[in-house]
C-alpha cells in the first residue's frame, strides 16, 4: 500500500532555529566579520547583506580520528602501469590523491563561508550601538508605504470613485443594451409609416391592415419601456480609483559628515566615528527616498572629498572647526536649497580646536547654519575633558532643540546623540 | 506500442506518478522485493535542504550543527557548485521517500525503484537493519527526543544542553553497541520508562560511588579490581550509565544521542551493498518496463545519463578521485552476481561454485539479507570485477621510505585486493579502537581510556574529544596508547 502526499505546502523553515543557533554559536568570529565588512563599506552600502567566512577548524566537531603514520593499505582503481612490487615515492603530505583521509592533519582548511542576511547583518552592527528594540525594528524594518494609483477597480470607497470612467462605461452598457431593441423599434416604426394610409386611398386596405398596425403600436410600445428601462447608470459601471501602497519613503535628503582628521583621531576613533555616521545614514535611509552623503573633512581648512579618502587619509596640523562649517554652508547654498533637500549633519571631533575660533562656529552654526537643518548631531570622541568648542557647542544645543551633542568613548555612547531624532519619529 | 506509454514529455502529474509507482509496484514484485509500505512524499528544494541537514530524518532535536550543515547545503546549492541528491529516504515503516518537485518524470520513476523499493526492501531484510534498528518507532522515537530536548532547553538553558549535546555528538560513533542486540524502542514505552529510569540510574550511580571506612582493610584488594571489570567499547553507554556528576536529564540526553546512533550504525557499515542494491533495482525494473513498452525511448535516454553519471568511478590519477564510489562498487558487484549466476565462465566456477548457475534472484537475495559491506566484498568480490576496476593496492608503510604496490589485477592479486578492500568497510578497523579501561574509583574518580594501535596507526589530534569526555565525566580523563609491542603510554590528559 502506498501513499503520494503532496509536503510542497509544509513550512520549508524547519532550519531556521538550527540556522539562528548557529549563528548564535559563532557569535563572535560572525560578529567580527561584521566588524571587518563595518569598515570596509561605504556608508551607503551599509544596508545589505554580507558574505560571512569563518575558518572551519573554529567550528570543527571533532571525532577520534586515525593520524596519519603507521601500516595501511589502500584500494583504488584505474591501474595504468603498476605492477606488483613497484616502489613509487611517498606523496607529500597534502598531496591529496591518496583518497579521502589525507585531510586530518590541518589542511583542507576552507573557510565556511554562508551568507548573513540584511536584518541579521543589522542586528548584529546595533548590538554594540545599544539602540533601543523599538529603533532597531524601525531600521531594520521597511514598513513606510507610499500610495499610489494603480488603474482602476470594481469595488471600493465611494469617495474614490472616478465619474468619467463610470459614465464612460455606463454608455457602453447602455448602447449594448438597449442596440437590439432599437434596431427592432427603427424596423417596427419603418413598417408602421408604410401601413399607416396615406390620405385618401381605398378603406378596405386600411381594414386589412389594421390588426398589424395595432400589433406594431403595441410592441413599439413595449419596446420604448424596455428601453426606458436600462438604468443610466448601475453599480455595475462604478470605476474606483485603485490606489496600492508601495513601500517608499518619501523625499530626498543630504547628509553632511564632518570630521576632523587632524593627527590627534586615530583609527579607533575613526572607527567610532564611522559608526556614527552609519547610524544617521540608516535613519535617513528609512525616511528618505534619495539621499546624497558629502563628506567634508578638515584640518585648519576643509575639503569636500570622497567616502575613501575621508576615513583613511590622515594629516596633521592644527584644527579650525569653522572651516568645515564654512564649506558646509557653502555648499548648502549651492546644491541643497533648503526648499528641496532634507539637510542632516553629523560632526566627528575630538574636541581639538583653536581657541579663537570657537565662539566663530557657534556663531555661523546659529546664525547660517541651523535654521536649515533638520537635525544636527556632534560628537566628542575622547575619554578628556571639554575644551572650549563643547562649551560654545553646549549654548548652541541650548537655543535650538535640533542640535545634540553627545561625549561618548565606545560605539554605545552613540545612540543618544540620535535619541532625540528618534522619539521624533516613533511618536 | 504508444498507447501503452505510461507517460510522454517531462511534467509529472500525482496521477502519473502513483500510476508509475503502481508499475513498479508491479515489477519489483515479480522478482520478489519484499518492502515496507510506501510513503512518498513531495517536497521543494528548500525542504530538501532542510532534510539534508537533519541528516535525512523528518524530525530531529535542534543543534548548532544542523544548522551549519544546513548553511553549508544552502550556500553551495545556490552558487551551483552542487545538484541536491534526487532523494532522500528514510528506513522507517511506512518507509518515507521524498522526490523532489524540481525533477522530471523520469527522475521520479527513477527515485521510485531506487528509493522506494531498492533501499526500502534492503531496510526492510538487511540482517543488520532488523537486528540493529526498529523501523516502526523511529520516527516516534525522535519526535519523544525533540520533545524531551525541547523542554530540557526550557527548564535548564539553551546554552547547557548544547554543550551536552556537543560532547556527546563528539563520541557519537563510540555510542554503539557492536554486539549485543539493543531493546527495542518504542516513543510510549519511553515516556512511560523515563522516570523510572531517572530515578533508578541516580540510586545507582550514589551506589557506585559510596565509600564506607570501615572497608579500609579491603582497599590494596580492590584496588587490583579494575572497574569496569572488561573494557567497555561503548562509550555514551558507560557514561549514561557510571558518570558520576550527571543530571537525571542528562543522561537521558546521552541515551538519546546513543540510541540515534545506533540506529543510523547499520547505514555506515552498509554503503556500498545499500547502494548497489538500490541502483540495481532501478535499473533492472526501469529496464523491464522499457521491455514490456511502458515508456520510450526518451524516457530511457534521461534515465540511463543520470545513471551513469550516479555510477562513474574515475580512475586514482583523476582530478575527480575521492575514493572509490560506493554506487559505482555496489552496482557493479550486483551486476556482476547475476552474471555469474546466468553465464558464468570457468573462472567463476571456480571461485564461486556454490552460485556458478544458480537462481540469480535467490542468490541475490540472500547476498543482500546476510552480509555488511566488509563481509559482502569478502565473499563476492570476483576477479572479473577486480580487473575491470583495475583494481590495485598501496601499502604505506611508515618505516619504510617509499609506498609500495603491493598487489595489482592479476591472479596473485585477486585474494590480496580482495581482503585489503574489504578490510577498507571495516569500520573497525576504519576508526580508532578505543575503549574505556579503568576508573579509579578510590582515589581522584579519573577515568581512563585506551587506545589499542592497529597496525602502528597512531590517533589523530584529540585533545578536543577527551576534554568533551571531562566534560561528561565530571573528573580526570586520561587517554592511553596500547602500542603493537604492548607498551601503554599516555597520550593525552584532561583535569578537571
Amino acid at each position: 500500500m502506498t501513499q503520494v502526499i503532496d509536503r510542497r505546502l509544509n513550512g520549508k523553515n524547519k532550519s531556521a532555529v538550527n540556522r539562528q543557533r548557529f549563528i548564535r554559536r559563532f557569535k563572535s568570529q560572525i560578529k567580527r566579520a561584521v566588524a571587518d565588512a563595518v569598515s570596509s563599506r561605504r556608508i551607503d552600502d551599509i544596508d545589505s547583506g554580507e558574505k560571512i567566512n569563518i575558518p572551519a577548524k573554529d567550528m570543527s566537531e571533532p571525532v577520534f580520528q586515525h593520524g596519519p603514520g603507521g601500516r595501511r593499505e589502500d584500494v583504488h582503481p584505474g591501474n595504468t602501469d603498476f605492477v606488483t612490487g613497484d616502489r613509487i615515492k611517498r606523496p607529500p603530505e597534502a598531496g591529496g590523491g591518496q583518497g579521502g583521509k589525507a585531510g586530518n592533519s590541518g589542511e583542507g582548511e576552507d573557510d565556511f563561508a554562508f551568507q548573513l542576511s540584511r536584518g541579521e547583518f543589522l542586528e548584529l552592527f546595533f548590538e554594540d550601538l545599544a539602540l533601543p528594540d523599538l529603533v532597531k525594528t524601525q531600521l531594520t524594518t521597511l514598513t513606510d508605504f507610499k500610495s499610489v494609483r494603480a488603474g482602476y477597480t470594481s469595488d471600493g470607497v465611494p469617495s474614490n470613485i472616478n465619474i468619467v470612467r463610470s459614465l464612460r462605461g455606463a454608455l457602453a452598457r447602455r448602447i449594448a443594451l438597449r442596440g437590439p431593441h432599437m434596431k427592432r423599434m427603427r424596423e417596427a416604426s419603418a413598417e408602421l409609416t408604410a401601413l399607416q394610409p396615406v390620405t385618401g386611398f381605398a378603406d378596405d386596405e386600411e381594414q386589412e391592415s389594421g390588426p398589424r398596425i395595432a400589433a406594431l403600436e403595441e410592441e413599439i410600445r413595449h419596446l420604448k419601456r424596455r428601453i426606458e428601462a436600462v438604468p443610466f447608470i448601475d453599480t455595475f459601471d462604478l470605476r474606483y480609483n485603485n490606489r496600492i501602497k508601495q513601500p517608499m519613503p518619501s523625499t530626498q535628503a543630504v547628509m553632511f559628515c564632518l570630521m576632523d582628521v587632524s593627527g590627534s583621531m586615530d583609527e579607533i576613533r575613526k572607527d567610532t566615528a564611522k559608526r556614527f555616521f552609519i547610524l544617521l545614514y540608516l535613519f535617513l535611509k528609512r525616511n528618505y527616498e534619495r539621499i546624497e552623503v558629502v563628506f567634508i573633512r578638515h584640518h585648519t581648512t576643509a575639503k569636500e572629498v570622497d567616502e575613501d579618502e575621508f576615513f583613511l587619509s590622515r594629516e596633521t596640523g592644527g584644527t579650525v572647526v569653522s572651516s568645515a562649517l564654512e564649506l558646509m554652508h557653502e555648499t548648502i547654498r549651492e546644491r541643497y536649497p533648503a526648499t528641496e533637500w532634507n539637510i542632516y549633519a553629523a560632526q566627528a571631533s575630538d574636541g581639538d580646536n583653536w581657541d579663537n575660533d570657537s565662539p566663530k562656529c557657534r556663531d555661523l552654526l546659529l546664525n547660517k547654519i541651523m535654521p536649515y537643518l533638520q537635525y544636527f548631531a556632534y560628537v566628542e570622541i575622547t575619554p578628556d575633558n571639554h575644551q572650549s568648542l563643547w562649551q560654545e557647542y553646549q549654548r548652541v544645543a541650548d537655543i535650538c532643540p535640533n542640535f545634540a551633542l553627545q561625549q561618548i568613548e565606545t560605539a554605545q555612547d552613540i545612540y543618544p546623540v540620535f535619541r532625540e531624532l528618534f522619539r521624533k519619529r516613533v511618536t | 506500442m504508444t498507447g501503452k506509454l505510461i507517460s510522454e514529455g517531462s511534467e509529472w502529474t500525482f496521477e502519473l506518478i502513483e500510476r508509475y509507482e503502481r508499475e513498479i509496484a508491479r515489477v519489483a514484485a515479480g522478482y520478489g522485493l519484499d518492502t515496507y509500505p510506501n510513503q512518498i512524499e513531495v517536497i521543494t528544494a528548500e525542504q530538501m535542504m532542510d532534510a539534508y541537514s537533519s541528516v535525512g530524518m523528518p524530525v530531529n532535536y535542534h543543534h548548532w550543527s544542523f544548522g551549519k550543515q544546513f548553511l553549508r547545503v544552502e550556500q553551495r546549492y545556490k552558487r551551483g557548485h552542487m545538484g541536491l541528491a534526487y532523494e532522500i529516504v528514510i528506513n522507517s515503516n511506512p518507509c518515507i521517500a521524498y522526490l523532489m518537485e524540481e525533477n522530471t518524470i523520469t527522475m521520479q520513476a527513477l527515485v521510485i525503484a531506487h528509493a522506494a523499493y531498492g533501499h526500502n526492501s534492503f531496510f526492510k531484510n538487511n540482517y543488520l537493519f532488523q537486528t540493529w534498528t526498529n523501523a516502526d518507532a523511529i520516527v516516534d522515537y525522535l519526535l519523544f527526543a525533540r520533545n524531551y530536548i525541547a523542554e530540557c532547553e526550557q527548564r535548564y538553558g539553551e546554552e547547557e544542553v548544547e554543550l551536552l549535546l556537543d560532547s556527546c555528538h563528539a563520541l557519537m560513533n563510540y555510542g554503539v553497541d557492536r554486539y549485543k542486540r539493543p531493546s527495542t524502542l518504542s516513543a510510549e514505552q519511553e515516556r512511560r520508562r523515563q522516570k523510572e529510569r531517572e530515578d533508578y540510574r541516580q540510586s545507582q550511580v550514589n551506589d557506585l560511588w559510596r565509600t564506607l571506612p570501615a572497608r579500609k582493610e579491603t582497599a590494596s584488594t580492590q584496588d587490583e579490581q579494575r572497574f569496569p571489570s572488561e573494557p567497555q567499547e561503548n562509550l555514551l553507554y558507560f557514561i549514561e550509565k557510571n558518570a558520576p556528576l550527571l543530571k537525571p536529564w542528562q543522561r537521558e540526553i546521552v541515551r538519546i544521542v546513543r540510541k540515534v546512533a545506533q540506529y543510523f550504525y547499520p547505514q555506515r557499515q552498509t554503503q556500498v551493498m545499500n547502494e548497489g542494491w538500490a541502483t540495481f533495482w532501478h535499473y533492472t525494473i526501469l529496464n523491464t518496463l522499457y521491455e514490456e513498452g511502458l515508456v520510450d525511448d526518451g524516457f530511457m535516454i534521461e534515465f540511463l545519463q543520470s545513471h551513469t553519471n550516479v555510477i562513474a568511478q574515475p580512475a586514482y590519477d583523476s582530478q575527480y578521485y575521492s575514493g572509490i564510489n560506493p554506487y559505482a562498487l555496489g552496482f557493479a558487484m550486483m551486476t556482476d552476481l547475476r552474471r555469474i549466476c546466468e553465464q558464468p565462465t570457468d573462472e567463476d566456477r571456480h571461485w564461486f561454485p556454490d552460485i556458478a548457475g544458480s537462481d540469480w534472484i535467490k542468490t541475490l537475495d540472500f547476498a543482500m539479507r546476510n552480509f555488511k559491506d566488509e563481509s559482502f566484498i569478502a565473499q563476492y568480490l570476483s576477479p572479473r570485477l577486480i580487473r575491470e576496476f583495475k583494481l590495485f593496492s598501496v601499502l604505506d608503510d611508515d618505516s619504510r621510505e617509499q609506498l609500495e604496490i603491493s598487489a595489482i589485477h592479476d591472479e596473485q592479486g585477486y585474494r590480496n585486493i580482495r581482503q585489503s578492500l574489504a578490510e577498507q568497510y571495516n569500520l573497525g578497523s576504519r576508526e580508532p579502537d578505543i575503549q574505556i579501561y579503568n576508573v579509579n574509583r578510590r582515589g581522584d574518580r579519573s577515568l581512563t581510556l585506551r587506545h589499542t594501535q592497529h597496525q602502528r596507526r597512531p590517533l589523530a589530534k584529540s585533545s578536543e574529544i577527551v576534554k568533551h569526555i571531562a566534560r561528561l565525566w565530571g573528573f580526570t580523563v586520561r587517554l592511553e596508547s596500547v602500542l603493537e609491542n604492548d607498551k601503554v603510554e599516555l597520550t593525552q590528559e584532561c583535569c578537571v
